[in-house]
Order: structure tokens, then sequence, then C-alpha cells
């Protein structure tokens, strides 16, 4: 390829705080190409994206375009430079119509009083037919998840873009679209426009592109044309890592027992997940691995009734589970650590005894419906103790403290009701290494003492280095189970990315 | 981020130095600098029958400022307050007037306006619309009513037996009942805001509903109970005026909610939800009162008090903010 890269990254770095997103990262894209960039969740993928688009600024580095430094200082600035982004998540505003939603850019550099809504909405029609058959006089609002995310896709069209970047534009689309998409993309790169595509699914990028640059931990590990290279090395390459983690160490082989605390079976809610049966044997840490959006988390909200099922059955130690809502599987003795700390799992700018303390207020309140502050600030006491939580009082806000310790105290205030079963979603996202790995312990103590642990995680080491059994789910059901010897990230991401698993068939589709 | 290793004591400081660092303490030192300017100001300030006059001002508002800033704390508000305390004045009057006796009068205007929180309520948490559009087409319909009630007249109820107007006129060793009523319905809730399970609930969900719900809580349960409270005590209030004043007017208590919210909002309530204090909000009241009081002490004209009110407002949510921003960093 003697042709100057039509874009080029040169030794970017980003970081984050302390956090390295991105060491010393080269890429670069031909004219016309189709280029595949992947990488686990965390390997920078999203973050050199950001800084193509102008929405971060690298710390060190250059961007080049036709051989040209340039500085992308925003998102106007880089769709004047013809680099156009389809973002991941919807971006979009739902109370107007998709036509106005694809050209607000386009609105925004606009240097006239008045709006041509009738023209907008022709340009708009005619760019989107060949997407889907939309109406682009409906409200975003209205459309499904999918659609949305055609329109994501229309709206990056309407640039007259010479770079587009799409960040797994297929995670919400049917196969049907998805192929409608394919067709696009080789479309557009007929007219020479270059295409990066971020995508955890082997088999798209081997259809559809035409090289394939792989990421880990923030840094550049290799390019290959798909050609030359298998799914199998790719997969090998984006999880090819030391584990230097320290794990606490797993359960032996006496300690294992066939007595199940939880069983779940064919649990389902007729939309995000189905047919979903395990088990959760005592004394062990159950993983639950797969990618973001693969329906790990609703089947554990599912089992804790904070999401409606429509069948299936939950039994906790022997009897059936007949809890209506969360506080009756608190109840019961299940309870779930939601992923999203700040969102769901805690009151920030309440107090650190009050945060421990709400999942079982009626323990804490006397006779005439008082709380007991004492008996409040002693359970508080007692886990600020065994968790090791550091804080500087106790009645300062939890938003005072730093990330592992609220996840500390998000913690604690599970453990507060003596559960038997805790489900922890991300129980480490976020927190710092030697937090991380006091959670780690904590889990295992927890599992020893005779509590079922049950981990999802995104981070395949955390998976493989704590857990003594990985679930792995795709598409909201259950592809396989990995054991002992046989728990591996490779194997791992390859039931997770569709390589392998059950129903190899649906896997293999979207290469068809 | 300074925290070290907690050191096992019970995390209780000294009185006082726990009273320097609350919200509630800069309200006093205002509230008292004023006071001590006033003082030189004028003579009629410092005496004890002012200080009853403004006291006995915002007593019955008081204890509706009680029920708004519960409501805040859920992350609700209610504009209808002021139609509400109309209306159970006028329900009761005109239940009077129609011969049944006052008290059981009084307890139905109570109960009629408890029904009107449950209304909102009901919009609130079943149909799902927000505190603030539901309150206000409260407000609206309630005055409405209160209007074809009276058939737009105000009740004369100079009738009313001494002991029904002892409620709102008398007093108790020189004490008038009005403000015994305002101490109780203070003290009661700010206890049990600080102590009881049920009000645990509010702060919660108003904090962060979503980790309340993951927390197992019946956020819409709270939100529907604490706007039946805040209607409620609205209902009290507008029977204590009607015993006070022998008369219910179809007007009364309209432009009240924007006092009682402005209120809790000087006390430290949020309209974020989360956070307020009843001492808070009543002090908010008392400083609102003083300002009124000494505007007119200083004959300054009428034309010019709301402004200046209006001022003192945005001031103090403004110093508020700042000093909440600098904590923060």
């Amino acid at each position: 390829m003697a042709s100057v890269p039509v874009l080029e990254i040169r030794n970017v770095s980003k970081h984050f705080g302390v956090v390295k997103a991105l060491t010393d990262v080269s890429f670069s894209l031909e004219r016309g190409e189709i280029h595949a960039l992947c990488g686990e969740n965390g390997a920078g993928k999203s973050t050199l994206m950001n800084i193509i688009a102008g929405v971060l600024q690298p710390h060190e580095g250059d961007i080049l375009i036709d051989g040209k430094p340039v500085k992308v200082t925003s998102p106007a600035v880089a769709q004047s430079l013809g680099l156009g982004l389809v973002h991941q998540e919807i971006a979009l505003c739902p109370d107007a119509t998709i036509a106005e939603n694809m050209f607000m850019a386009a609105t925004n550099r606009r240097r006239k009083l008045f709006m041509n809504y009738g023209k907008q909405a022709r340009d708009a029609q005619a760019i989107m037919n060949r997407l889907a058959p939309l109406d682009v006089r409906a409200n975003v609002g209205d459309l499904s998840i999918s659609n949305q995310q055609l329109v994501e896709i229309a709206k990056a069209l309407t640039l007259d873009c010479r770079v587009l970047i799409f960040d797994e534009p297929t995670a919400a689309l049917t196969e049907t679209e998805a192929q409608t998409l394919f067709g696009i993309i080789r479309d557009l790169k007929a007219h020479d426009i270059s295409i990066i595509y971020i995508s955890h699914r082997m088999a798209e990028i081997f259809s559809l592109c035409d090289r394939v640059t792989v990421f880990r931990d923030g840094r550049y590990v290799s390019t290959e044309r798909v050609a030359d290279v298998t799914p199998d090395e790719v997969v090998r390459r984006m999880v090819g890592r030391e584990i230097t983690q320290l794990y606490p160490p797993k359960q032996t082989q006496d300690e294992r027992s066939a007595e199940a605390i939880l069983t779940v079976r064919d649990l389902g809610d007729g939309a995000r997940f189905h047919d979903v049966s395990f088990d959760l044997r005592k004394g062990e840490i159950l993983g639950i691995g797969g990618l973001i959006g693969s329906g790990r988390t609703e089947i554990a909200e599912g089992i804790c009734c904070l999401r409606p099922t429509t069948k299936g059955v939950v039994t906790l130690e022997g009897p059936r589970l007949h809890s209506r809502s969360y506080a009756d599987a608190v109840k019961a003795g299940i309870v779930y650590l939601s992923e999203d700390r700040k969102g769901s799992g805690i009151f920030l700018d309440m107090p650190i005894a009050q945060n421990i303390s709400v999942l079982d207020l009626k323990a804490l309140t006397g006779p005439a419906g008082l709380l007991n502050a004492k008996a409040e600030a002693d359970l508080a006491h007692r886990f600020v103790r065994r968790l090791g939580i550091r804080i500087g009082g106790m009645d300062i806000p939890v938003s005072s403290l730093s990330g592992g310790n609220q996840q500390k105290v998000a913690i604690a205030k599970q453990l507060a009701v003596n559960p038997k079963v805790i489900l922890m979603d991300e129980p480490t996202r976020g927190i710092d290494v030697g937090a991380k790995s006091e959670i780690h312990r904590l889990l295992r103590d927890l599992a020893r003492s005779g509590i079922g642990v049950v981990v999802i995680s995104s981070e395949l080491p955390e998976l493989l280095g704590l857990c003594d059994r990985v679930l792995v789910i795709r598409e909201g059901s259950v592809m396989g189970e990995i054991e002992g010897d046989a728990m591996s990230e490779e194997a791992i991401m390859r039931l997770a990315s569709g390589i392998a698993g059950h129903n190899n068939s649906k896997a293999s589709g979207h290469a068809a | 981020m300074a925290v070290d290793t907690f050191s096992g004591h019970p995390a209780h400081a000294p009185g006082w130095k726990k009273l320097a660092t609350m919200r509630e303490a800069g309200l006093i030192a205002i509230i008292l600098a004023l006071c001590i300017v006033m003082s030189f100001a004028s003579q009629h300030f410092l005496t004890l029958g002012n200080f009853r006059a403004m006291l006995m001002s915002f007593s019955v508002e008081g204890i509706v400022v009680v029920g708004m800033t519960i409501l805040l704390i859920v992350g609700g508000i209610d504009l209808s307050v002021g139609s509400v305390v109309c209306f159970s004045m006028v329900l009761s009057g005109s239940l009077f007037l129609m011969g049944v006796d006052p008290w059981t009068a009084s307890l139905a205007g109570i109960l009629a306006s408890a029904v009107i929180g449950c209304i909102m309520g009901f919009f609130v948490t079943v149909v799902g619309l927000n505190h603030f559009i539901t309150s206000l087409a409260a407000m609206v319909i309630v005055r409405g009513i209160c209007l074809i009630i009276t058939k737009g007249t105000p009740l004369s109820l100079f009738t009313l037996p001494p002991s029904f107007k002892a409620v709102g006129q008398g007093t108790f060793y020189g004490v008038p009942y009005v403000i015994l009523i305002f101490v109780g319905v203070v003290i009661l809730f700010d206890f049990l805001l600080r102590r009881a399970t049920a009000f645990r609930k509010v702060f919660y969900t108003g904090s962060n509903e979503r980790a309340a719900l993951y927390s197992g809580i019946k956020t819409s349960h709270v939100k529907f109970w604490v706007t039946v409270l805040c209607a409620t005590l609205s209902g009290v209030a507008g029977v204590i005026y009607m015993s006070r004043f022998g008369a219910a007017t179809p007007t009364f208590g309209a432009g009240m909610e924007l006092n009682i919210i402005a209120a809790a909002v000087i006390g430290g309530a949020s309209l974020k939800g989360g956070s307020g204090t009843i001492l808070g909000a009543i002090l908010g009241i008392a400083l609102l009162s003083v300002v009124t009081s000494s505007l007119i002490l200083l004959d300054v004209s009428v034309y010019w008090q709301d402004m200046i009110k209006g001022c003192i407002l945005l001031a103090a949510v403004s110093i508020d903010h700042f000093l909440h921003q600098r904590k923060a960093i």
C-alpha cells in the first residue's frame, strides 16, 4: 500500500487521572478500506474513537489526515475534517423527527434565518430509503431501539464523510437489518469512503472487513489482513495477557459440594432472556460472563424480582421462591448488587450508616415505629470494621468516599441482611486494584462461609481468577458453562461472541 | 480525599460544635442580626407584643411548611396548598352554617383535604404525572370548588361558639393556642423525621429513587402518603384560620404556596429532593416574617415589600448553592 493513509494515528496516549486508557497507540486507515478494531471491554477502542471524533483530546501523539497533522479539538472540527462517528449509545432527540435528527449537525452549521423543512425531509428520506422504509417525519421517540440505531447511522451518512466510524453498530439490530447495514457499508467502501468498524463479533469482522487491528489494555497489539488470520487467533490476541493480579485461592476439591443453594429453571421474561437454567452450588463462586448487553444483568434482576419474568422457577435451598417484589426476595435471602453504583446502588448524599441499614429497616425499628439509632450505628460499625471501609466518620455522606470504599458500603448494605445468596453485578467496576483484591478476598470468604455468590463481570481475568465456574450468556441465553481447567479467556470469548456454543448455526448467521 | 481509618468511637461531635456546622446556624445568625439592627431602628420592634404578633403571623402557615418540607424531601412539590387551606376553611364553614357541630365540620374539612391529597397522590403514583403539574391543576380546581361552595361570597361565621373560636383566638397562660399547636406540630414532625422508620424512607426515596427501589422500598407508596400528609396539614391550617378569623373567604390563601415553598427552600430543602429539615424550614418562614415585620415598622411602602422578599429568597438560595459547591470541591 503505497498511497498515503487517509487517517493515521501516531503514538497517541491518553490517561484519565492515573488510569492509562491508551499508551503509545498507532493505527492507520487506507482509502476505501473497512478496518476492524477489536479488543476486550476497556481495551481503549472507544477512547481512541472519541479522540478521532474530537470528543476527547490526546495527551500525546498526533492525528494525520492525508499525511498532514491536524488538531481535532471538537466534534464540529472532526465533522469539517470529514470524520464521522456512529455512536454505540444512541444520542438522539426523542421529541424531534427522524429528519430533524439526521440533519442536526447540518442545522448547527446553517447560516440562514429560516429552516427549509420540506427540503430537509426530502433529503433525509432519500438517505433513509437506502437503509430502511422508515418515514422520516416520525418522531424518534416512537421508534424501536433498532430503528433508532438506524437513524444514528443515517445521521452519519448525511455528513460528507471521508472516514466513518461504526462503534458496535449491530448490537441492537436484527439479522436482516444488520445485513442491510453491511450492504451499505460495502457501498460506502465502493465510493472510496474508509470505514473503522468496531465489533466483538468475529463472524461480522471476517465477512465484512479487509484488515483487523487488535488492542489490549490500551496498547496496540497487531494489524493483519483478515485473510491472513483466523478468528481464534484474533480472540487469542484480544485476551492474551498474563493474569498479574493475585486472586484468592479457589475452592479445593474437598470443599466442592453437589448441593445447590439456588436453582433456576427455564427463567425467561419474554424479551431480554429466555430458558435460563443453572444451579448455584454451596461454597462456590459462580461467574456469569458475556458481552455487555447480552442479558446478564436482566437475568440477575429477574431472579430477584427487580424485573418481571413470564416463566420459569427459582428455588432457594429447596422450596420454590414465591417472591413478587425485591423486598420479598431480600426477605427470602437473595440480594442483588447493582452494576450502576451511583445510579441505583447507593444514596450518595446520605450518611454511611443510613446506607448500610436500608435493606432491613424493620430489624432496627422498635415497637413504636421508631428507628433505633444506636442499633443502626452499631450495625454500621460492625460492617465498617469487617470490610475495612476507610471513612472519616459515620455522619459524613457516602459521596466523600473513594470509589472502592463506596462499593464496600454498597456491599455492606447487602451483607447486613444476612443473605443466603448474593448476586453481584460488576462488583469491582471502576475501583482501584487494592480495593479490588480486597473485595475478591471478601467474596471468597463469603463463599467459604456457605453463602452462594454469583459474580457478573465483563472482565475476563476477574471471571477466571475469582470464580470456580463460569456461565456464558449470549443474546439472553446460556451458551455454555466452563469449569476447572477448561476455563480460559478464549473459551469464554468464543462462547460470548458466538464462534462456539449450542446454537452455532445462529452464531454464524451474520456471515451468511 | 483525606479519609482516615475510622477510630471505632461513635462519631458524635459535641453538641455545640455540631450546631455550629449545621446550616440552621447560619439562618439563626441572620435572623438575630436582623433583630439587633431592627431593635435600634425601631423602638416597637423589641417588644413582647411585636414578637407575639410575628409568631402568630407565621404559626398557621408554619403547619403547612412542615408538610411542604417533607414533600420536598421526597422530591415532590405541592402548589395547591393555598387552595386546600381555603377549601378546608370554606367547607367546614359551610357545614357549620348548615347546622353541623363546628368540631365535626372541622374534622370533615380536614378529611376532605386528605381526600384531595389522595387524588393528587393517585395521579402522581398511578397515572405517573409529576407533582408540579398535578398540584398546579389541583390548585386551580380546588380554588374553583371553593368558589362553587361559597358562590363567590365570603362566609360570615360570627356565630361560631366561643369554645371553638378559642382555638384560633384564645390563650393558655398568655400563650395563644395557635402557637402551642404550631410548636406541637413542629416538634412532633421534627422528631418523626429524625427517628421514625417510615420517614427515613422519605429520605431514601428523595435522595435516589432508583436506589430506593433497588433496596426494596415501595417508593410509590412513600410518595403517595407524603402527598396526603401535606394536603392534610393544609386542611388543619384551614380550620385553624377559620377559628381565628371567624370567617371563610373563597379567595383566602391565594399565593400562599409561594411563601411556603420559599420558606422551605431558604431553610435548606432542595427541590431535587433528599434534603431538608423542619427546623430549617421554620427558620426560613421566621426570617420571611421578621423581614415583613421590619419593612412594616420601617414604613416601607407595601409596593416594595414583595420585591424585597423575592430578593431575599434569591440571595439566600444563591449563597447556599455557592457554599455547597465549594464544599463539593
